[in-house]
């Protein structure tokens, strides 16, 4: 009976990730601990520094909101076939529309939010879908069509950002979206007299009250389920999937195999400019000149990875994932230990969930009883 | 039949009490198997009964679960190809494994290149050495050509090239007819003798009864995991052989009564269509197809039949020509809209065009219906209707294991391609084009799908086949259409015609018109 739940376990993803989340964490310590950091006091800080306070797991969320998002992008492209590495220009795009619509559009709350975010994902789901024309049109492989969409993406940015009739005076950003645009929880009575009033009677409140608490994660959470939905629930969702397996067969039974890749890449754009949008409405207000590419866009591949490339798995790999960039970020202070230290750990994890091979070492490891059983009868 | 070797006493091969388990199943229980030196030994059985199992522990893709092998006598424990290789074994796979976009030499010496100097490729002494091996063993090839550009019976040669080039002693050759002509598995036959005169030791997996009696000394066969026995050719007929394989009497012969042919359903006119590499394919294809008719398309693999195919379901486009179907013409259609209209086919290459592996039964078997009601209404699947059609159909094709649920790519062969006629037939199509329906699959499910194709005949409905396998086209058409080079050669009614003339009409032996 123990033996047949061990199986079970071994077989279930779900271990296996949770098997590599660990082992990452460890070889993370053996770095701490080379480069001369205690890895206890290390992940103390950071286990603290995550759910210590309401407001460091409220933050934590806030982190992860888009990188749900576009490891939503990424998984969704992936299981339909096709590797979305341009999760991070579509991102970018949809920060900048829903800046724009945030912006300079006027309409009553709530409505407005939504129609910025709607800009901003109708922004990065062309953006997504150009890539997706290239290889139905051209076979142009999407990688690399991404990787040069990405690039497009930064520079229009720049350039729209710091356009003058766009720009904030003495910012290299975009005017602030207008409070009917802002999907902040009460970010107005928040620092109001009574607010404030309020807030000193309720200390839990008042810690979280200082974040920007927003509703994008529950933006993030409704998109996990819908893609979900999608892939499994609707005749398109079908076509996609049968494309991604297999589009000799798909051709061949009448699926418009073409017109499904710009769909699978528009709505891969789609979802990483929601994680745009909602970062810029819920938080940022501004779309911003970028030096260089911010990376939520790339972490959306890892997320995805971690996540088992299901749009529910994305939940928690995205809590993960940005629960270790914010709980991390904490080690500079405590420890004056570098951000690099966290980025390994979060490094190995995803090079151990990526090892399908660890994965068979495993499971022989778990099912000794098996093999020796066959020995046994040959005795 | 070829003569028994005398000095055949020698065990090239001895395994003994071979069980093979994968999980609780057992795929080989406690076989006994031995070749002699110098003979061509056949391992019959039906498709799952263990015999590639059994083979590929020889050549060291599975370690026995117990049991002992014994190679030229000595006791080895194969725990690799590479090991298999370094004692002489060697394995030509069903599915071939050769680097498509590389030249026949290139793909034989793949994995022990002859290199000069910083590590250069000795292309010449490749090309030589593999001239000399094919003139040897009469196996010709160019080795200069690329494997995306040559028959599937030039690619079979390559891979035995390929092993006799690693040096094996014993080879072992895995369904080696199933993608052949008559006249290649002739032609495979000689190989196979040249072979056993040069002393190497032959192994051939199979479920074909006809080969068996051309080409082996010894049979043995298995079924369902257990060893039934081991026989001399020449004692046993074929369908005792038969008997044996699947335990009990089968029949050959399809019924079929006289076919009620009515108007035609398509109508092909002047085809012109190009292959994959823009060469022309197809020069000028005109064809009729009648409801209530089996009309074969006999022809020797590569000589436009994919193509015709394709141009048929949309896939290719045609240079010039007209394709009518059921009174429209289609010929600029894309494949969607003409599976709308009433047109069917099942692929040659299963895995490839007929289904999506990774999808369920359930999920395979509405492929071509996803949008339509029942099955999904405003754009959203009812699964339940899904899983009902699933059951429905398992039951009535009798496609096992019986669990709607199961994955695609698990299943046998056999049940692949009953999953891909159930969702062929069920659409109740005017036009089934059914290519090479039966490759690769055992006695059994033969059986069954000739009858299924009957059926749709029966049924008022027009049935394209299109066989590599002559007994086959012999066996169902009302109609022969010879193709060669891109043309119809010859348009014969079954009655009026012999597997002899057809055989010399598929290699091109003049244009007889009827």
């Amino acid at each position: 009976m123990s033996d047949e739940k061990r199986k079970l376990l071994a077989a279930s993803p779900l271990f296996f990730t949770f098997f590599s989340v660990l082992t990452g964490l460890l070889v993370g310590a053996l770095v701490l601990l080379i480069s001369g950091y205690s890895p206890l006091k290390a992940y103390h800080v950071i286990i603290d520094g995550i759910f210590s306070r309401p407001s460091y797991i409220v933050y934590t969320v806030i982190y992860s909101t888009p990188l749900i998002m576009t490891g939503l992008s990424v998984a969704f492209a992936f299981r339909t076939g096709l590797f979305n590495i341009g999760a991070e220009g579509q991102f970018i795009m949809g920060a900048l529309g829903a800046a724009l619509a945030g912006a300079f559009l006027h309409l009553p709350p709530v409505l407005h939010a939504i129609v910025a975010a709607l800009a901003g994902i109708a922004a990065a789901a062309v953006w997504g879908g150009i890539a997706g024309f290239l290889k139905a049109r051209f076979g142009v492989n999407e990688v690399i069509a991404t990787i040069m969409l990405n690039w497009t993406a930064l520079y229009l940015n720049n350039f729209i950002v710091t356009l003058p009739s766009i720009k904030r005076t003495a910012t290299n950003a975009t005017a602030f979206i207008l409070d009917s645009a802002r999907i902040e929880i009460l970010p107005l009575w928040k620092v109001s007299e009574a607010g404030r009033t309020w807030r000193a009677m309720h200390p839990f409140w008042h810690d979280i009250f200082r974040t920007p608490f927003n509703a994008g994660i529950l933006v993030a959470l409704f998109l996990a389920f819908f893609c979900w939905w999608i892939l499994n629930r609707t005749t398109l969702g079908y076509e996609l999937r049968a494309v991604g397996h297999n589009a000799d067969c798909s051709e061949h039974t009448g699926i418009n195999v073409k017109a499904r890749m710009i769909s699978s890449m528009a709505i891969a754009g789609g979802l990483a400019g929601a994680a745009g949008a909602l970062h810029v409405l819920g938080w940022t207000r501004q779309a911003a000149e970028l030096a260089a590419m911010e990376g939520l866009g790339f972490d959306g591949i890892a997320v995805a990875l971690i996540g088992g490339t299901s749009p529910i798995g994305c939940i928690p790999a995205g809590l993960l994932f940005g629960a270790l960039k914010y709980g991390g970020s904490k080690l500079q202070f405590a420890l004056r230990a570098p951000i690099e230290v966290v980025n390994i750990v979060i490094g190995s994890i995803i090079f151990f969930v990526a090892m399908p091979k660890l994965l068979r070492i495993i499971r022989r490891w778990l099912e000794p009883k098996k093999r020796q059983g066959g020995d046994s009868h040959a005795a | 039949m070829p003569e028994r070797k005398k000095n055949a006493a020698e065990l090239a091969v001895e395994m003994k009490q071979i069980t093979k388990r994968f999980g609780n199943f057992v795929a080989n229980d406690s076989i006994d198997f031995d070749v002699r030196r110098g003979e061509v030994h056949a391992l019959l059985g039906e498709n799952g009964a263990g015999k590639s199992t059994l083979m590929n522990q020889l050549y060291g893709l599975y370690l026995p679960s117990s049991g002992e092998i014994f190679i030229n006598g000595k006791k080895v424990r194969i725990t690799g190809p590479k090991i298999a290789i370094a004692r002489g074994i060697g394995m030509v796979h069903q599915h071939f494994m050769l680097v498509q976009p590389f030249t026949v030499a290139e793909n034989i010496v793949l994995g022990c290149e002859s290199v000069r100097a910083f590590g250069i490729l000795d292309t010449a002494r490749a090309f030589r050495e593999v001239e000399d091996l094919s003139r040897r063993y009469g196996l010709a090839v160019d080795p200069g050509a690329r494997i995306q550009d040559i028959s599937v019976a030039m690619q079979q040669r390559v891979e035995i090239l390929k092993c006799l080039y690693r040096g094996a002693e014993i080879l072992i050759l895995d369904e080696p007819t199933a993608v052949l002509t008559p006249q290649e598995i002739d032609f495979l036959a000689e190989i196979l003798q040249n072979l056993t005169a040069e002393g190497k030791t032959v192994i051939i997996i199979t479920h074909k009864l006809r080969e068996i009696k051309k080409m082996a000394h010894r049979c043995t066969v298995i079924r369902r995991g257990v060893k039934i026995g081991t026989v001399d050719v020449a004692s046993r007929s074929e369908s005792e052989l038969a008997e044996m394989m699947v335990g009990r009497a089968v029949s050959f012969d399809v019924e079929k009564t006289p076919a009620r042919v009515q108007e035609p359903v398509l109508l092909l006119t002047d085809i012109y269509a190009l292959n994959n590499r823009g060469l022309p394919a197809l020069k000028g294809i005109s064809l009729v197809v009648k409801r209530g008719e089996i009309l074969a398309l006999a022809g020797i693999d590569g000589n436009g039949q994919s193509e015709l195919v394709e141009v048929l379901t949309g896939l290719r486009p045609v240079e010039s020509g007209s394709i009518r179907f059921r009174n429209t013409e289609i010929t600029d259609f894309p494949s969607g809209k003409r599976i709308d209209m009433g047109l069917a086919a099942i692929p040659e290459d299963r895995q490839k065009r007929g289904l999506i592996g990774p999808f369920t039964i359930a999920e395979n078997l509405i492929l071509e219906e996803r949008s339509l009601p029942p099955f999904s209404r405003s754009g959203i699947l009812d699964l339940q209707a899904i899983s009902r059609h699933a059951k429905t159909l398992i039951d009535r094709f009798d496609i096992r294991p019986p669990r709607e649920q199961y994955i695609a790519s698990s299943l046998s062969g056999g049940n692949q391609q009953k999953v891909i006629l159930a969702r062929e037939i069920t659409r109740d199509p005017e036009l089934l084009i059914a290519s090479q329906p039966t490759r690769g699959l055992d006695v059994g499910a033969i059986e069954y799908v000739r009858k299924r194709l009957v059926q749709v005949r029966d049924a008022g409905k027009a049935v394209l086949l299109i066989s590599l396998d002559l007994d086959e086209t012999l066996a169902l058409a009302d109609r022969i259409a010879v193709i060669y080079e891109g043309r119809i050669v010859a348009v014969l009614d079954r009655e009026e015609t012999d597997e002899r003339t057809l055989g010399l009409l598929m290699a091109g032996g003049g244009a007889v018109h009827v």
